[in-house]
Order: C-alpha cells, then sequence, then structure tokens
C-alpha cells in the first residue's frame, strides 16, 4: 500500500461519505461501521428528513471527537420528538431534553456540573431547531455566548417551526410559503428583509469558533465538529437541513436541495474564530438560484407556469450573489 | 448514583427504538443493481474494463490484470494498438475528458510481463482437440480461451512467426516486438501447440486428424490493387508486403522519393515506416480530405510531426517512371471525391499502395456449406460458425470491423461458443445488465481531474529508427488514472448510501462485500439511489 | 453559633453549608441579598467547589438548575414574584423530570401593578408545579428550612421551594443562630443523583408520553407529594435531634387546644398572629392558631387533626384568587371536609402591613358570627366604592336589573356573590 499512497488523488474521496482507498483515520466518521449512531433506527422522522441526518452527522462526529465522552442537550423539536416518544429513544447518546427555549442554558448547567463534578473530559452539545435556536431560544443561547461557556451549541436550521406544522420562524427564507405565511396576497410568502442571520449574531459576541455546514458536505460538517471539540468555551454551529415536509420537497432531495443551496451561495458554508471569519468553502459548480428553489413546493408561487415572477428571483439571486461577494466564495475568475 | 428506579416513562433506555420497525412505511425499496458501464458495452473484446479498473485504483495490479485476462490474453499489446473506442464511449468525457483506459491497460500488461504473472486456469481437460488456423490475434485469443476451458489446442501457423498482422502489419516504434513476442509466449505456455510455416489447405482433412472443432482466423492479406496506366513502369509495391519484408529485415530499396497511396492507418504506418528507412520524403496521396480519411487523426498527427506530407484530394492516374501524375479532387454535395481536370507530377522513386486487402479465403470455398464473398470474407453465424457444423471463423476475414481487438473479441467469443458445441449445448450468455448511462450519475462526488497524457519519444529519434513512440505511464500515473473511473452503474464502495440514510438502513459489509439494505427499518426515502455517485442503487415500487 | 445577621444573608450562610454546586440567579428584588451573599462567598473562596453562574433571566437560571441538577451536581437557585412567573415553564419542567432543585422564593406581589413587596401570589401561582413548597415563619427557620429542603429534596428527587417573606425576613436583621459546617455535613451526606446524564450510562432523559403513560406519569408525581407527607416531618424530627431546636415539619399548631377559633395562616405572618392569639387568650377568648409549613404537599390529615373542635377557622391569606377568595381557604377547606366553616381573610397585599389591631377585628367579628366568608383586610372601601361607581357611569352594559343593583348598593364591593361567580 506505501506505493499507491504515493498519489494523494482518490476520485471520490473528497465528496463521497468514504473511500475504501485512504487511511482509516482520514475517511468521515460515518463511513466506520464503529461510528457510534447517536441516532440509530427506528425513530420517526419523516423519510428523508435532512434533521434527523445532520444531528446523526454532528453528534457522531463530536462522540469521535471527544473519544465518546459527552453528552447531549436537546431543545423541543422534530428532533426531540421524533426521537423520543415513550416507550422508545433513537438516542444511544446520554441525551437530555428539557424544553423549548432553555436548552443553551440547561447546556450550561450541565457543563457546570460536569466541571464541579470533576468530569472535566465530558463535553457538552447542545441542540435545536431553527425555531428553537434564534426565536425562542435566542435569549439563552445568546448567555450562553457572552459567558463563553463550555458547550457547542448546533442549531439544525430547516427554516420553519416544523415540528408545530411549519410555521414562519426567523429563519425562514425570503418568499418562502409556511403556513403563517401563506403564499397569498399582493406579497405572497414570508416577507422579505424579515429575519436574522445567527451565525452572524454569534459572530458579534466574539466567541472562539462559529460554523456553517450543511447536509451536503459531510467531509466539511465534520470537520467543523471536530473543530469545535477541539476548543474550549462557546462554539456554535449551524447545519442547513432540509425538511421535504415543510418545503415541499421529494424526500431523496434533501441533500441535493442543500448542495444547491450551498452552491447557489444562498447558504455560505464559512468559520469564524473570535469574530472574524477565517475560512469560507468555495462554491464548486455554481447554480443560479431558480435550481435551488424550483423543487419546492414553498416556492411554487414564483413559478406559476406563464407567471414567473422574475422580480423576486432575482432579489432572491441578489441575496445569493451578496452572499458570495461579502464571503468572496467564488475565487478569482469563476465568478 | 442510587440504586432507586428511573423515572417513569421520562427516562428510556439508549437505542430502544430499534424496536419500531419503520420499514412498514415504505411505499419503494432501494436494490443494488449493477449496470452496464458505456466502456465495457462498447469494447470490442468484451472487457470488463470498470471491473479491472476498480482493482487497479486501490493498487493491486495483480488482481487488475487477472480481471483483464479473464477477456483479453494480450493487454500489453492491447493497451498500444487498441483504437479504444471504449474511451470514446466513456461517461467520464461528458465530465471532463475520458479515462486514458488504454494506457491503464498497457501499464497493467507490462506490469504481468515485468513480474511474470500467469493467468489463472482452472478448467479441468475436456478431452477435445480444437485446430486454430492463423496465429494472429483472433487465433490466439482462441487458443487461449479455448485452453482455459479445458481444450487442447493446435494452432497452424502459414508463416515463420505467430502474430499476424501485430508483427506483419504494425510496425515495431508502435508495438515492440519483445512485448509481443512475451505475450505470444505467455499463451503457448498455457500448453498451445504451435505449428509453424503450416499453412492449412483442407480444412476437411483437418476435420478427419481429429479435430473436434475448427476455428479459422486467417485475416486479409490479399492486397487490393488499382488500375493505374503504365503502372508497370515504375516501382510498385503494396503495403502488407512492404511491412512484411521490413519486419523480417528485407527492407526493399526505396530510393529519395516515395509515395504512399491511400488513406487509411496502414497507409500512415507506411509512410512512417518510410521515414523511418531514411527516405527523404514521405508523401502520402489520397483521394479525399483530411476529414474522410480512414486512419485515425492521431495517426495522421504523428505521421505529420514526423515529417510526413500529405497529398490530400489527389488521385494517381498515371505513372511515369519518377513521375507521377496526380489529379485534383473536389468533395460533392453527396461527400463523394469528383475529378477536377487538373493535374499535378509528382517525384517519387517508389509508390507503395496502401489500399487494403482481401482474405485469402480460396481454401475454404471448396468446403460445403461456406459462404465465401467475392472479396474473401467468410459469413458466419452468431455463434461465429460457418455453415459447415464445427468449423468457426473471426478476425479479418469475417465480416466485421477489422482491428486486433474485434479480432480478439471474435476469438472469445467463437471459444465460448465452440466450447458450448463441443459439450452439445447453446452457450447461455448471462443476461446484459442495462446501460449505465450518464444521466445516473450523480457526478457531484466526483473529483475535477484532467486526464494524464503519455510522453512521447523525442521527435529525432522517431524520424531515425524503430523505437517505440509513445511511452507507457508511470507507475503513479497509471494509478491516477485508474482512480479518475466513475466506476458507472457499479458499486465501488464509496460509503455514501451507507453514510446518507437518515434511518441507518444500510448495513456495511466490509471490503469487497459491499451493503446491504436493512428492510425493516428503511423507509425508502430514496437518498442512498440519489446521492450514489454511480448509479448503482434503483428504488422499486413495493408491491402488495 | 449565634450571629446578628440579616435574614439573606442568614440563609445564604445556611445554603452555603449545604456545599451547593451549581447557584445561578438572576437578581430580582427581595431576593437579591441572598445570592449576592452567595455570590461573595464563591467569589472568596469561602465556598468552594461550587461555580456561581450569572444569568440572563430566570428562565436561564431555572434551566441551568436543571441541567447542573441532570449532570450530576447540587444545584440551587432563588428568585421571587415576576422571576418565578417568568421561569414558570422550567419550574413545571424541574418537577417533572424529578430534579431535587432548591429554590429560596422571597416572596413578592406580582404585577401588573408592579410591586417590589411581599404577598404569597407568586408561591400560589406555581403551587401546583409539582414543588414541595415549604414557608418560613423566622428568619432562624428560614435558615434552618434550607439545610432541610436539600434532605427532603434529595430523598425524594422532588425540587423543592422554600417561600421566605420578601423583605419581613430577608431584610430584617435578626439573632439567627447558624450551624457548623460538620453538624451540616452529618446531616446532609453528599448528593447522590437517581439520573444523571452520564456517557457511561447514555439514556435519554426527557421523553415524549402520551396518552397511554402520562396519567401514570402524573398519578407517581402525586404519589411522590403524598410520601413527602412522611419524609417532611422525619426530616424536621431528625433535624431537631441534630441541631437542638425545631424547624419545618408539616403544621405547626399554636395553642390550638379549646380554640373556638383558628386562625390558620403561612409564613411570617405567624408570628403577629401568635402575638394576637396570646393576647386573645389573656383576654379569656378560646383562640389559637395552625401555622401551615408545608402546603404542598398539603397536610390534609394533620391539619384536619389540627383543626378538629375548632368552631371556625380563620385563614389568613396573602394571596388572591381573583373570582374565587384565597388558595390556602380552598384547601383548607378540602381538609375540613365541611367540619367548620371556613373564612377567608384576604391580607398583606403588596406588602400592606398586618397589624394586630387588624387580626384582632377580623377575631372579635368571627367570635360574633359576622365574619364574611371573604373579607378583605383594611379595605379603603371609598376608593374602591368610587372607582367602581366612575366604572359604572362609563360602561352601560349588562342587565338592568343588576346596574340598578349597583346603584341601591354600593357598598358591599368586596363580597363576592355567588350570583356575580355565574356571570
Ligand atoms: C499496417 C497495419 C496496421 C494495423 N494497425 C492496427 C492497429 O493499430 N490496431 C488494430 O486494432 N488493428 C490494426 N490493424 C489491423 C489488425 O492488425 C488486424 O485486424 C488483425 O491483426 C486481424 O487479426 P486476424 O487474427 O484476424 O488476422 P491476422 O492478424 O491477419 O492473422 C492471420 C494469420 O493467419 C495466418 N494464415 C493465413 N492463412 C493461413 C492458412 N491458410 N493456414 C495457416 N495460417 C494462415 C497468417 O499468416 C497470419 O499469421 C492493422 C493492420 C495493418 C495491416
Ligand atoms: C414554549 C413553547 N412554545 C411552543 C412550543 C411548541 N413547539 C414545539 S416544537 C415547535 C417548533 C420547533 O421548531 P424548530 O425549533 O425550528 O424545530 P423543528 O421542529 O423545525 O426541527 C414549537 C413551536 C413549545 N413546545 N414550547
Ligand atoms: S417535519 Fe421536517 S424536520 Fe420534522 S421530521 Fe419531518 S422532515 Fe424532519
Ligand atoms: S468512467 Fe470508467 S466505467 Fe465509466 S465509461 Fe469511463 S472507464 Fe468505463
Ligand atoms: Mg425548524
Amino acid at each position: 500500500m506505501t506505493e499507491t499512497q504515493k498519489v494523494r488523488f482518490y476520485q471520490t474521496g473528497t465528496h463521497t461519505v468514504g473511500n475504501r482507498l485512504m487511511e482509516a483515520e482520514s475517511r468521515t466518521v460515518q463511513a466506520s461501521p464503529e461510528r457510534s449512531n447517536a441516532i440509530t433506527s427506528g425513530h420517526r422522522a419523516c423519510q428523508g428528513c435532512g434533521e434527523a441526518l445532520g444531528a446523526r452527522y454532528a453528534l457522531d462526529a463530536a462522540m469521535r471527537a471527544t473519544g465518546g465522552r459527552m453528552v447531549a442537550v436537546n431543545a423541543t423539536g422534530c428532533l426531540e420528538v421524533f426521537t423520543t416518544p415513550y416507550p422508545e429513544t433513537s438516542w444511544q447518546v446520554a441525551w437530555l431534553h428539557s424544553l423549548f427555549g432553555n436548552a443553551p442554558a440547561v447546556a450550561t448547567g450541565v457543563a457546570a456540573a460536569l466541571r464541579v463534578t470533576g468530569q472535566h473530559d465530558v463535553r457538552v452539545v447542545a441542540q435545536g431547531g431553527d425555531g428553537g435556536t434564534t426565536d425562542i431560544g435566542f435569549g439563552c443561547l445568546s448567555g450562553l455566548f457572552e459567558r463563553n461557556d463550555d458547550v457547542l451549541y448546533i442549531c439544525y436550521d430547516n427554516e420553519a417551526y416544523m415540528n408545530t406544522g411549519v410555521q414562519r420562524s426567523s429563519a425562514t427564507p425570503a418568499f418562502a410559503r409556511t403556513a403563517t405565511t401563506p403564499a397569498t396576497g399582493p406579497h405572497p410568502g414570508n416577507v422579505a428583509g424579515t429575519g436574522k442571520n445567527l451565525p452572524r449574531i454569534a459572530m458579534a459576541h466574539e466567541i472562539p469558533y462559529v460554523g456553517t455546514a450543511s447536509v451536503a458536505d459531510l467531509h466539511d460538517l465534520e470537520a467543523k465538529v471536530t473543530r469545535a471539540m477541539a476548543i474550549g468555551g462557546a462554539r456554535y454551529i449551524h447545519i442547513h437541513v432540509p425538511c421535504p415536509l415543510g418545503w415541499g420537497a421529494a424526500a431523496h432531495d434533501t441533500i441535493r436541495l442543500a448542495r444547491l443551496a450551498v452552491e447557489s451561495g444562498l447558504f455560505p458554508l464559512i468559520e469564524a474564530e473570535h469574530g472574524e471569519v477565517t475560512a469560507v468553502k468555495p462554491i464548486r459548480r455554481r447554480v443560479p438560484v431558480e435550481d435551488y428553489l424550483r423543487p419546492q413546493k414553498r416556492f411554487a408561487h414564483l413559478f406559476r407556469p406563464g407567471h414567473e415572477d422574475r422580480a423576486t428571483l432575482a432579489a432572491i439571486q441578489a441575496t445569493a450573489d451578496a452572499n458570495i461577494r461579502r464571503y468572496g466564495l467564488c475565487p478569482e475568475g469563476q465568478e | 448514583m442510587t440504586d432507586a428506579p428511573k423515572p417513569f416513562a421520562i427516562t428510556l433506555d439508549p437505542g430502544s427504538s430499534r424496536a419500531n420497525h419503520t420499514g412498514s412505511w415504505r411505499s419503494e425499496r432501494p436494490v443494488y443493481v449493477d449496470r452496464l458501464p458505456p466502456c465495457n458495452a462498447q469494447c470490442p473484446a468484451g472487457e470488463n474494463i470498470q471491473g479491472w479498473l476498480y482493482h487497479a485504483e486501490s493498487g493491486d495490479y495483480a488482481a487488475a490484470w487477472q480481471v483483464l485476462m479473464q477477456d483479453n490474453p494480450l493487454p500489453a499489446v492491447m493497451g498500444r494498438v487498441c483504437y479504444h473506442s471504449c474511451e470514446g464511449a466513456c461517461n467520464r468525457a461528458t465530465l471532463d475528458e475520458a479515462v486514458s483506459i488504454h494506457a491503464v491497460e498497457r501499464f497493467l500488461g507490462d506490469y504481468a510481463l515485468d513480474h511474470g504473472l500467469r493467468p489463472q486456469v482452472a478448467a479441468p481437460p475436456s478431452g477435445r482437440r480444437v485446430l486454430v488456423v492463423g496465429a494472429g490475434p483472433s487465433g490466439l485469443s482462441a487458443a487461449y480461451h479455448l485452453t482455459r476451458l479445458g481444450h487442447a489446442v493446435t494452432i497452424r501457423e502459414a508463416g515463420p512467426m505467430a502474430g499476424g498482422m501485430m508483427r506483419f502489419g504494425i510496425p515495431r516504434y508502435r508495438l515492440p516486438r519483445d512485448v509481443l513476442d512475451a505475450e505470444i509466449a505467455r499463451i503457448l505456455s498455457l500448453g498451445v501447440t504451435l505449428e509453424l510455416n503450416s499453412k492449412v489447405a483442407d480444412i476437411e482433412a483437418a476435420f478427419a486428424e481429429g479435430f473436434d472443432a475448427i476455428f479459422t482466423a486467417v485475416g486479409a492479406h490479399l492486397a487490393k490493387r488499382t488500375e493505374i496506366p503504365a503502372h508497370a513502369a515504375g516501382r510498385i509495391l503494396d503495403a502488407a508486403g512492404f511491412l512484411a519484408r521490413v519486419e523480417m529485415g528485407e527492407a526493399p530499396q526505396l530510393g529519395r522519393r516515395v509515395i504512399v497511396y491511400g488513406g487509411g492507418n496502414t497507409a500512415m504506418d507506411v509512410a512512417r515506416t518510410v521515414k523511418r528507412l531514411g527516405a527523404d520524403d514521405a508523401m502520402v496521396v489520397y483521394r479525399r480530405s483530411r476529414a474522410q480519411m480512414p486512419a485515425h487523426a492521431f495517426e495522421a498527427d504523428e505521421a505529420e510531426d514526423e515529417g510526413v506530407m500529405m497529398h490530400w484530394l489527389r488521385t494517381i492516374t498515371a505513372v511515369d517512371g519518377a513521375a507521377v501524375t496526380v489529379e485534383k479532387m473536389v468533395i460533392d454535395a453527396t461527400g463523394r471525391p469528383q475529378p477536377t481536370g487538373e493535374f499535378e507530377v509528382l517525384k517519387a522513386d517508389t509508390l507503395i499502395l496502401a489500399l487494403g486487402q482481401d482474405a485469402d479465403t480460396g481454401f475454404l470455398a471448396r468446403v460445403p456449406g461456406v459462404e465465401v464473398a467475392p472479396d474473401g470474407v467468410v459469413g458466419v453465424d452468431a455463434r461465429m460458425m460457418t455453415g459447415r457444423p464445427g468449423l468457426f471463423a473471426g478476425g479479418d476475414m469475417v465480416p466485421a470491423e477489422r482491428t486486433v481487438t474485434v479480432a480478439v473479441g471474435h476469438g472469445k467469443k467463437a471459444a465460448r461458443h465452440i466450447d458450448a458445441w463441443l459439450r452439445g449445448g447453446a452457450l447461455d450468455a448471462p443476461e446484459r445488465h442495462a446501460p449505465a448511462t450518464f444521466e445516473r450519475l450523480n457526478t457531484w462526488y466526483y473529483d475535477d481531474a484532467p486526464r494524464s497524457l503519455q510522453a512521447e519519444l523525442a521527435l529525432v529519434r522517431r524520424q531515425t529508427g524503430f523505437d517505440e513512440v509513445v511511452q507507457g505511464l508511470t507507475e503513479a500515473t497509471a494509478l491516477y488514472e485508474a482512480r479518475r473511473c466513475l466506476s458507472c452503474g457499479n458499486c465501488f464502495e464509496c460509503d455514501n448510501c451507507f453514510g446518507v440514510c437518515p434511518d441507518n438502513a444500510v448495513i456495511k459489509l466490509g471490503p469487497g462485500n459491499r451493503f446491504r439494505i436493512d428492510y425493516d427499518y428503511c423507509k425508502g426515502c430514496g437518498l442512498c439511489a440519489a446521492e450514489c455517485p454511480c448509479g448503482a442503487i434503483e428504488m422499486v415500487p413495493e408491491i402488495g | 453559633m449565634l450571629k446578628q445577621i440579616e435574614g439573606s444573608q442568614g440563609m445564604a450562610e445556611a445554603i452555603a453549608l449545604c456545599r451547593p454546586q451549581v447557584i445561578c440567579a438572576y437578581p430580582i428584588t427581595p431576593q437579591t441579598h441572598i445570592v449576592e451573599g452567595l455570590g461573595a462567598m464563591v467569589k472568596d473562596g469561602r465556598l468552594s467547589g461550587c461555580e456561581y453562574i450569572n444569568v440572563e433571566s430566570e428562565f436561564g437560571a431555572m434551566s441551568v438548575a436543571i441541567g447542573a441538577a441532570a449532570g450530576g451536581a447540587r444545584a440551587y437557585t432563588a428568585t421571587a414574584s415576576q422571576g418565578l412567573l417568568f421561569m414558570a415553564e422550567a419550574v413545571y419542567n424541574a418537577a417533572g423530570l424529578g430534579l431535587p432543585i432548591v429554590m429560596t422564593l422571597g416572596n413578592r406581589a406580582i404585577g401588573a401593578p408592579i410591586n417590589i413587596w411581599n404577598d404569597h401570589s407568586d408561591a400560589m401561582a406555581l403551587k401546583d408545579a409539582g414543588w414541595i413548597q415549604l414557608y418560613a415563619e423566622t428568619n432562624q427557620e428560614a435558615a434552618d428550612l434550607h439545610i432541610q429542603a436539600f434532605r427532603i429534596a434529595e430523598d425524594l428527587s422532588c425540587p423543592v421551594m422554600v417561600c421566605v417573606d420578601g423583605f419581613i425576613l430577608t431584610h430584617a436583621f435578626e439573632r439567627v443562630d447558624l450551624p457548623t459546617q460538620a453538624q451540616v455535613d452529618d446531616f446532609l451526606p453528599p448528593y447522590r443523583p437517581v439520573q444523571r446524564l452520564d456517557p457511561a450510562n447514555p439514556y435519554s432523559i426527557g421523553a415524549m408520553v402520551g396518552p397511554e403513560a402520562f396519567t401514570e406519569v402524573r398519578y407517581l408525581a402525586h404519589q411522590k407529594m403524598i410520601d413527602a407527607l412522611d419524609v417532611i416531618p422525619r426530616v424536621a424530627a431528625e433535624f431537631e435531634a441534630a441541631f437542638g431546636r425545631a424547624a419545618g415539619g408539616l403544621v405547626r399548631p399554636y395553642r390550638t387546644e379549646g380554640a373556638e377559633t383558628l386562625v390558620v395562616a403561612l409564613g411570617s405572618v405567624n408570628g403577629t398572629i401568635k402575638d394576637v392569639v396570646d393576647a386573645e387568650r389573656a383576654a379569656g377568648r378560646a383562640v389559637g392558631s395552625v401555622s401551615i409549613g408545608a402546603f404542598r404537599p398539603f397536610p390534609l390529615a394533620e391539619l384536619n387533626a389540627a383543626l378538629a373542635g375548632a368552631r371556625r377557622v380563620v385563614c389568613l391569606e396573602k394571596n388572591l384568587a381573583p373570582g374565587l377568595g384565597g388558595a390556602l381557604a380552598s384547601n383548607v377547606r378540602m381538609a375540613l371536609r365541611g367540619q367548620a366553616p371556613v373564612h377567608t381573610v384576604i391580607a398583606g397585599l403588596g406588602g400592606r402591613p398586618i397589624t394586630r389591631a387588624g387580626i384582632a377585628g377580623v377575631l372579635a367579628a368571627a367570635a360574633q358570627d359576622a365574619l364574611d366568608d371573604l373579607t378583605f383586610l383594611d379595605l379603603n372601601r371609598p376608593v374602591v366604592e368610587a372607582q367602581l361607581l366612575r366604572a359604572a357611569g362609563l360602561r352601560e352594559s349588562g342587565p338592568i336589573a343588576e346596574n340598578l343593583l349597583k346603584a341601591l348598593n354600593p357598598g358591599r364591593v368586596e363580597r363576592v356573590s355567588p350570583r356575580r361567580m355565574q356571570e
């Protein structure tokens, strides 16, 4: 094998989950039959749920990074509901659910308890949906950040309150149809110019680490979780997880949509330390936002046959373009 | 912690959800399939290209070579002379550039020669004897496959050496003879009897000798001629005869200026050989344009690089001593060349006609049931059998494209049918897999990787000697190139399905064993199928 | 050790002796001095092995306590009034998860109108959150109850709220006898959680439970409270044995023998009541009182026994259930099962002083059977009448008969008639 390892090119190693040709330690956690499967089979997530996948990706990576010395705190939401309906749980990591809006604070408490009881090697990961994170849990999360508590907080962003039936959250994108932003009236869908960008808010707290990740890019996601687990203090990772149900998309399109969100520039993959952007993942094959929007029923009102809403599509494209400019997502010449 | 019981219902035991079989939600189920990659589908020798590239990717060249050898006993030769139509079909071409399949094949062929690898022969002796007529690629291939199937094979070859057109046609600078000799020797070493200088003239007599079946592959060696007024006046040679004499070390005197007449690969080989033999001017005269020549562009390119002059759209109308009169042609609306009435005179000491060959199959005309066309081509059925039961034929002498690869393919195909015929049955060929089209690939997962190039010999050395022009790949480059393969339609254990299943319903079976779906938990979301890079998973409706 | 000390300081010292490991709090009057005191002790090292976390809200505070307790640490927090309501969801959650958190509630009114002074509206608002509620009469008891609270909470895996009257106890300087660390250590063993987040035992805590088991879960929560009826007095008895003074327990009768009228109350007002009882007894009137030490679980049987024989019971309570009366009286009626009439006297709301004279007045009225079912002690009647009149003039709605009645009989507004309740 030493001979062959001279060639560093792997047809698929950089993008697929695994690669039989790479040394085991440079493969993804997900490629390993020994992965923790933080969430195991039998959970009740919808077919093709991006959140179920993202959470397993993230926690398995955290489990590897900590050698299994990790506990998790979960906010209310789909992730909690589909994993732990009595009498069965899908979790195989130590796991605690308290409330919808308090996961960051509960995690702070757990971290403190672990410290005072001398379990310095055990790390805490808190997690919640976009609603739990950007809205109802926002105060607690900001508190966690400003105190720089030793917690990695992961937001699984499916861009609405899915568990309660797809209502708008402050992470819902402009123009998207939700149950509370219906596609009717002169300005259908979610109101443009609203919402908040939590990764940037997290950066404003100047916490040690902020990263955005996507279920479409496992290598990047695992690298970010691993990086986050290697440092102390408050860390935040925001993972884009398509929801077939809420987005009106095919179950098999979950990863493709996540990928298109990244490749269109609508969901930039970045890393920041102490408030400064330290790395961005360049777009590999740039696509127009339409490619991303069109397969989703929540944007169907933009694509009515014969009445395509070009102005709105242009506005969304402008958002993507602005992201690309802001973070330099398209290296020289590619733009 | 105290021993008190955990709170009822609120606290649950890890992983207990496995009791909940979510597979019942499914309306479609993923199924692993193997599809036929376009390269395999295209290969005239029926190679499992994707299959051997898979092993080459991991650096297991011996395993790769063994897979290759299941279809083709001449990889080192083929990696050099095959026109690799597989690469024209390669899906990777749609992504960036085709995989350099031939270069990896050549690497494996050379690797096996360097390491003395031997093919695996498993079948017990059948007790049957088969005669092969002609030791060209088709005959050698048939002999190899028949031997592997357990039959005792004798090759009778009219010439003094085995190889057919590989030796007496294809020049050394494209196919070094040590390579050819070694691969032929390896076939013979399996126990094939080769009788040289044994031209077969009577097939029925051969059957009478006790051969249970006969495979003829005598090639096409009779030079086609054309009417050129006063052609007797100048020195006029035919291409095949010329190349054969060069190969035998009997290169004829050519003079300083040589015209080669024809636009095929043979014409290019002849012109390049002429150049190497020291002629000042090697000219190709062809009646159509470059775009229409039958030669491959790369062959014309290489010839031009070496200083061969091309006279396109010219026909030779008269030869008078050293003066060769040519008429300019134009291509008409139907694409045919038409005379213009404009003439030029070229100076040439020798004119070599490279106008193609007919098959010398007169000896078969007498065999009852065998159909022989005016150009000597012999008719065969789908089993490669002629109208005479037990008499099979392949290679240049049957209606097909005339290439080493086709010849080798015929040899294999004929061998399998002969085997079936000898065993008193018909070959039940396994059903062909559905094609692995580009649309079925999820190309996102493949890295961008430009095709590697093969180095070429310095020009001066190409113009002065017969050293091999195109160089092989280094191991590192061959490995890289093998890894460019997309593994179209066949699982290559990238772990994507194992990773992307939100329900952990894909079970990894370990290296070489691929994966299994756990239908107890598979909800049928289809993510595995959608994210399989090579399209090796299909969603099929659940019934009932 | 005897100390002349502010109530909050006394509690802080007692809590520190209990070796809490995680303290989290968000400031609100009148709780501030307690957590400031603890913060100082953590900061200067007098309270070691403890993390003091400044959180962003009471919701955060209770949530941190939840996390800490589930993480295996002894967790403590304190709040009052608005703060308790702000954390309400987490208060229920802590109980639901069976986490033995101890919280001091510096009882204070709830706005609007915002009011920083003492009453029991906050405690009553969350009386059924699944927490044990203990009430302190004195600063000494406030300190002692905290030591017992940790024992009770951890014995039962149930959170305990120690209710101390804002300002009256928290800000009053009194002599408090504080035990030694060794004494407390003997009484209160280190925290051994029933369950905690542990990578080696990775179970899931906080599952979603549907109709198929929710009733059973709630039944078990109730049963835990029933168990607490045994545990609370047992711990109080052990405390008395260990520390040589009585504190805590379910009910504390005072001069109830032969009493015709018994006054029932929660918390510090019992001090005033006892003074009145003494005076009344001195004047030959058969009056006694019962202080309820544990409002949750509600000691039905113990109370019934304590109140047996009284001709009437007067509940003096610092909360109002608008449209009904008082939470304490409702509960006491349940204990008495109709054996004697129970009168509700709403008193001390938003810090209004409860005077001996006021209580004596109530008792006098009671003795003549002239006490209404529901009485607002020291209500400034002209003010409310004028306001009601103005309001009636503005809003000419409702049945005519009703309006006429209002106009004819404007004086009896404090009485809630059954008729009005049905509206
Ligand atoms: C100059 C030239 C260059 C070429 N270059 C390429 C190339 O780069 N790539 C490619 O794929 N193809 C090439 N070809 C074509 C290729 O060589 C032939 O298609 C191929 O060799 C045919 O194989 P075969 O076995 O059918 O016949 P042959 O190779 O012609 O072999 C037939 C054999 O039968 C023997 N024989 C004939 N009659 C009898 C008899 N009666 N009894 C016994 N033995 C007999 C002959 O002596 C000969 O050895 C080239 C051909 C020429 C002429
Ligand atoms: C305090 C409170 N308010 C509202 C709810 C109802 N609720 C439960 S889950 C949920 C939506 C969760 O949305 P999000 O956090 O985005 O997670 P998702 O379900 O989309 O993964 C809501 C609104 C609740 N449980 N608690
Ligand atoms: S609603 Fe969306 S987030 Fe919730 S389980 Fe279904 S797919 Fe997942
Ligand atoms: S990529 Fe590989 S399998 Fe696909 S056509 Fe090319 S060589 Fe064949
Ligand atoms: Mg959501």
